[in-house]
C-alpha cells in the first residue's frame, strides 16, 4: 500500500505538471482538491484518465472522483479495492 | 451610433436541414437531428449521438460545383453552401458594389482534413493540399474566394462556442462605425474526431439526447452546422429597395473570468453580456418577448444560464428554449444558426419547444417553453457562452 | 470620435526585447530556417501553480501583456483582444497526434483546452479578472490588425477607455515540418542578415507575442496615435500602389507625409516583389525599413512591427539593422506600415507620433 502510495504521488506530480512540489511534501491525508495541493476541476479529469490508464478503473461520471480523490489515503484505498490491473 | 442594422439575407445548413426553410420546418413540426455518427469512424460511436449533416463531402462539392479533388475541408464546404443562400435572399448579385466584409466563426477550420492526414503528410503528398487548411482563417478565405469578395475586409474569429454570435457583432458594429455597406457574418463548423475526443476528456457528452434545463441532464450532443446573415446598412437597403428580414439592434459581450471551461455558478459574465446588449439596443428586459438560450444541457451551463436568466430577468423571464435538442451543439456555429431560427421566430412569430424536458431542475423554478408557440414577437434575445469564459448576448428586432 | 493612443508596448520575440527600457541594443544574428523568441525567466512573472499548464504562447503572451499593463501603469483594461494565426497550436498537435497514436483512448484534457484558439485571451482575462469585451481572431496574417480594428472601433465610439490589444503565434515542430514540405519554409539555412538576398523560396519561421494598451486618453507613456488601419483579403501587385494612396489619402496625407514605410519582406523570392516594386517607385523617397530578419515571419509577425514603429517613434532613433535604404527622414512623425503573405491578407497600419 505504501508503494502505491509514492507511485501516486509520483504520477501526480509528473502527471499534473507540479514541478515545484516533492513526494516529501504531499502527506497521505492531505486534501488534493482546495487548500490542500491545490487542485482544480480540470486536474480531476486528468486524475480520472490515470485511473482508466495505468489501473484499469473507468469513472462514468465525474462527480464520482470527488471522493475517491480526496487525498492520497483515499485513492490508494480505492485503487487497492477496485483494480483490473 | 445608432444606424441601423438590416438582415437582408440568411443561410443555413445543419443536421434538420440543408436551407433556411427546412431548419424551420424542422423546428415547428418537431423533427430532431440527433443519431448516431456515420460519417467518422470513431471509437466512441457506440457512446454518443450527434447531430450530424447529411451530405457527404463529395456531395457538397457536387452541390456547389467543386471539382472533387479540390482540397476543401468539410467546414469551408458547409460554410459555402450557407453563405450562397444568405447571398442569394438577400439579392446581392455583385458583391463589390460597395464596401462588404466577410467575418466568419471557427473553432475547428480545416482540422476535420488535417486529423486524416497528420501523419500520412510526412510519408505522401497526395494530401498536402490541406496543409494550409489547418489555419483557421483559411476556411474564411477560401470562402471569400468562393463568394467573389475581393480587395475586402475578411477575417475570422475563434472564441468557442460564441464565435459566430461575435462575428454578427462585429459585423454589426462595423455598420453602425460606417467601416462597411455590407458584411456576410456567421460561423462554420464540422464533426471531427478532435471535438469528439476533446468534449469526450471534459466527460460533458451525452450518451443519448441531449435534455436542456432538465434536471437529469447528461451533457451535449455535439452538431455540425454553417450559418451566414447578411448585414447592411441603411444607406444599400434604401439604394437597393431591399425587403428587410428583421435588424441586428443589440449586443454585448463579456468574459466571466471564473474559469478556462465552466461558467461561473451564477453567471456573472451571461448577466452581463445581457445587459450590455440592453443598453445597446436601448431597450429593457420586459421587452424581450423570447430567449433563445444557449442551453447545451451540460450540467455546468444550465445551471449558470439559468441562473443568469433570473439574474436579468427577474422574476419574469419570457418564453425561452434551447434548440440543441434538434441540432446539436454547433460550437461556433451555435449563435449564428440560432441568430437565423431567431429571425424566423420574428418572422413568423413563432417560439420553438425546447425538447426532451421533463424534470424541472432542483435548483430553481424556470419551465422552458415545450411546445410549439404561437406569439407576437418583438424582440428575441439569443445566447451563446463558451470556454474562456466567452459570453455573448445578441438582440434581434423587427424594427430598427 | 475620440483619437486612439498606444500607450505602451510588450514584447517577447526572437530578439531581447521583453526589457522595455532598451531598444534593440544587442542583435542575435541567426542562420537557420526556423527560429524561437528568446525566452525571459518565465519564473519571474509566472507562479508554478499557474504555469503548469500553460502553453508557450501563453507564457510569452503573459510577459508580454504584463509588461505593457506595468508600462501603462495599469491594473486592468476594459476589454481584451488577441490575434493569433493559430492559437496555441503546440497542445493542438500534441492532441491530434494522441488521437491517432493512442486510438482515441486515455486523452487529456488540458491539450485539447488550450488547443481553444481564444484560450491566450481567455487566460489573460483569467489573470486579470478582466470581465469585459474579450475577442479572438485568427485569420493569418491579419489576425493581429483585426484585433486592432476592433479595439479602435471600440474606443473610438466611446464603448471602452482602455483595451489590451496583442498578437501571439508560437513555433511547433509538426507545424513546421508541414510547411516546409509545401514549400512555404525555406530548405536551407540562412543567415538572416542575408535574407533579403536569399533569392529562394519560402520563409524563415519564427514567433513571438506583442501586446499594447490602447486608450482613449494619453498618458506619460503614450508612444503613438493609431490614425488607421485597413486590411484586403486579395491585392494584385497593380492595385497595391493606389490602395496606399487612397489609403493615405483618407487621411488627408500624401506619401511625402510619410516618415518610415515598415515593409514586410521575408527572403521569399515568390513574394518579396510586392515589396521592390513599392521601394523603387511609390516608397523611392521615402525612408524604408524591414524586420523579418530579425523577427521571423509568422501570423502575427506584424505585432512585431507595430512594436518596431512605436519604439521608433519614441526613440525617434531608427536602428541602423532594420534600414532597407540610406534615407534619413528629417522629421519622425508618421510611419506607415505594409504588409501581406503570399500574396494574400494585406494589411496597412499607420501611427503618429503625439
Amino acid at each position: 500500500m505504501s508503494e502505491l502510495k509514492l507511485e501516486l504521488k509520483e504520477k501526480i506530480i509528473e502527471q499534473l505538471n507540479l514541478e515545484d512540489v516533492s513526494v516529501d511534501e504531499i502527506a497521505d491525508t492531505d486534501p488534493l482538491f482546495g487548500e490542500g495541493l491545490g487542485l482544480d476541476s480540470i486536474d480531476a479529469l486528468e486524475l480520472i484518465v490515470m485511473l482508466d490508464k495505468d489501473y484499469g478503473i473507468r469513472l462514468a461520471d465525474p462527480k464520482e472522483g470527488r471522493k475517491i480523490f480526496e487525498s492520497i489515503d483515499t485513492m490508494a484505498a480505492y485503487i487497492t479495492a477496485n483494480r483490473t490491473n | 451610433m445608432g444606424k441601423g442594422v438590416a438582415i437582408t439575407g440568411m443561410g443555413a445548413i445543419s443536421a434538420i436541414g440543408d436551407n433556411v426553410q427546412e431548419n424551420y420546418d424542422a423546428l415547428v413540426s418537431g423533427k430532431v437531428g440527433i443519431s448516431r455518427i456515420s460519417k467518422i469512424d470513431t471509437v466512441h460511436k457506440d457512446d454518443i449521438m450527434v447531430g450530424e449533416i447529411e451530405m457527404t463531402n463529395d456531395q457538397l462539392k457536387q452541390k456547389l460545383g467543386i471539382p472533387k479533388e479540390d482540397a476543401v475541408s468539410r467546414t469551408a464546404l458547409l460554410a459555402m453552401l450557407a453563405a450562397d443562400e444568405a447571398i442569394s435572399q438577400a439579392g446581392v448579385t455583385d458583391i463589390n458594389d460597395c464596401e462588404t466584409g466577410l467575418i466568419s466563426g471557427t473553432t475547428v477550420g480545416g482540422m476535420d482534413q488535417s486529423e486524416k492526414y497528420y501523419f500520412e503528410y510526412l510519408e505522401s503528398d497526395e494530401h498536402w493540399g490541406h496543409i494550409n487548411g489547418l489555419h483557421a482563417g483559411d476556411s474564411t478565405q477560401k470562402l471569400a474566394d468562393h463568394l467573389g469578395l475581393t480587395e475586402s475586409f475578411a477575417s475570422t474569429i475563434s472564441t468557442a462556442c460564441s464565435s459566430a454570435a461575435n462575428a454578427i457583432m462585429l459585423g454589426a458594429r462595423m455598420i453602425q462605425s460606417g467601416q462597411l455597406d455590407r458584411v456576410i457574418v456567421g460561423g462554420t463548423d464540422s464533426l471531427c474526431k478532435f471535438t469528439i475526443n476533446g468534449f469526450k476528456t471534459l466527460m460533458i457528452l451525452s450518451d443519448t439526447h441531449n435534455t436542456p434545463f432538465d434536471d437529469e441532464r447528461k451533457g451535449l450532443n455535439l452538431g455540425e452546422a454553417a450559418a451566414y446573415l447578411v448585414l447592411e446598412s441603411d444607406e444599400i437597403v434604401k439604394r437597393d429597395n431591399k425587403k428587410v428580414l428583421g435588424y441586428v439592434t443589440g449586443y454585448g459581450n463579456a468574459n466571466d473570468a471564473y474559469h478556462q471551461t465552466a461558467s461561473s455558478e451564477n453567471g456573472d459574465g451571461a448577466v452581463l453580456a445581457m445587459e450590455k446588449a440592453f443598453k445597446v439596443a436601448g431597450l429593457d428586459p420586459s421587452d424581450i418577448d423570447y430567449v433563445n438560450a444557449h442551453g447545451t444541457a451540460t450540467p455546468n451551463n444550465d445551471l449558470s444560464e439559468g441562473r443568469a436568466l433570473l439574474r436579468t430577468f427577474g422574476g419574469n423571464v419570457p418564453e425561452f428554449s434551447s434548440t440543441k435538442a434538434f441540432t446539436g451543439h454547433t460550437l461556433a456555429v451555435a449563435g449564428g444558426i440560432e441568430a437565423v431560427y431567431s429571425v424566423l421566430a420574428l418572422q413568423n412569430n413563432i417560439i420553438y419547444p425546447n425538447l426532451n424536458f421533463t424534470t424541472p431542475m432542483k435548483e430553481f423554478t424556470l419551465l422552458p417553453q415545450t411546445t410549439v408557440k404561437q406569439k407576437e414577437l418583438r424582440h428575441v434575445l439569443s445566447n451563446s457562452f463558451g470556454f474562456g469564459g466567452n459570453c455573448s448576448t445578441l438582440i434581434f428586432s423587427k424594427e430598427a | 470620435m475620440k483619437p486612439v493612443y498606444i500607450n505602451s508596448v510588450g514584447s517577447v520575440s526572437a530578439q531581447k526585447t521583453f526589457e522595455n527600457n532598451e531598444f534593440l541594443n544587442e542583435i542575435t544574428d541567426y542562420n537557420d530556417t526556423v527560429i524561437h523568441v528568446i525566452d525571459p525567466n518565465y519564473k519571474e512573472y509566472i507562479p508554478p501553480a499557474a504555469a503548469r499548464r500553460m502553453a508557450r504562447g501563453i507564457k510569452m503572451s503573459t510577459v508580454s501583456s504584463k509588461n505593457a499593463l506595468t508600462e501603462a501603469g495599469i491594473e486592468n483594461v476594459d476589454a481584451i483582444i488577441v490575434g493569433t494565426g493559430l492559437g496555441c497550436i503546440g497542445d493542438s498537435e500534441r492532441f491530434v497526434s494522441d488521437i491517432i497514436k493512442n486510438d482515441e483512448q486515455f486523452l487529456t484534457p488540458t491539450r485539447f483546452i488550450q488547443s481553444s484558439h481564444n484560450t491566450v485571451a481567455g487566460q489573460i482575462a483569467l489573470g486579470l479578472g478582466c470581465k469585459g469585451h474579450n475577442f479572438t481572431f485568427v485569420h493569418s496574417a491579419v489576425s493581429f490588425e483585426s484585433s486592432l480594428i476592433d479595439a479602435k472601433i471600440m474606443l473610438e465610439n466611446n464603448e471602452v477607455n482602455t483595451v489590451l490589444v496583442g498578437g501571439v503565434d508560437e513555433l511547433v515542430e509538426h507545424h513546421v515540418t508541414t510547411h516546409r514540405l509545401i514549400g512555404h519554409i525555406k530548405k536551407k539555412p540562412i543567415a538572416l542578415k542575408e535574407l533579403l538576398q536569399s533569392k529562394t523560396e519560402g520563409m524563415v519561421m519564427g514567433e513571438g507575442s506583442h501586446f499594447f494598451v490602447l486608450s482613449t486618453e494619453k498618458s506619460p507613456s503614450t508612444y503613438s496615435e493609431l490614425v488607421a488601419v485597413k486590411t484586403f483579403n486579395t491585392l494584385s501587385k497593380e492595385r497595391v500602389e493606389g490602395k496606399i494612396v487612397a489609403f493615405l489619402e483618407r487621411q488627408h496625407l500624401s506619401i511625402n507625409d510619410i516618415d518610415l514605410v515598415i515593409l514586410g519582406n521575408n527572403g521569399d523570392v515568390n513574394y518579396d516583389g510586392y515589396y521592390e516594386q513599392l521601394s523603387t517607385t511609390l516608397f523611392n523617397d521615402t525612408p524604408q525599413a524591414y524586420y523579418k530578419h530579425l523577427s521571423g515571419e509568422f501570423d502575427t509577425a506584424t505585432g512585431f512591427a507595430f512594436w518596431l514603429a512605436n519604439k521608433i517613434l519614441k526613440t525617434q532613433n531608427i536602428p541602423d539593422v532594420v534600414k532597407l535604404n540610406a534615407i534619413e527622414p528629417s522629421n519622425l512623425k508618421t510611419v506607415l506600415i505594409y504588409n501581406q503573405y503570399r500574396g494574400e491578407n494585406h494589411s496597412l497600419t499607420l501611427i503618429r507620433k503625439c
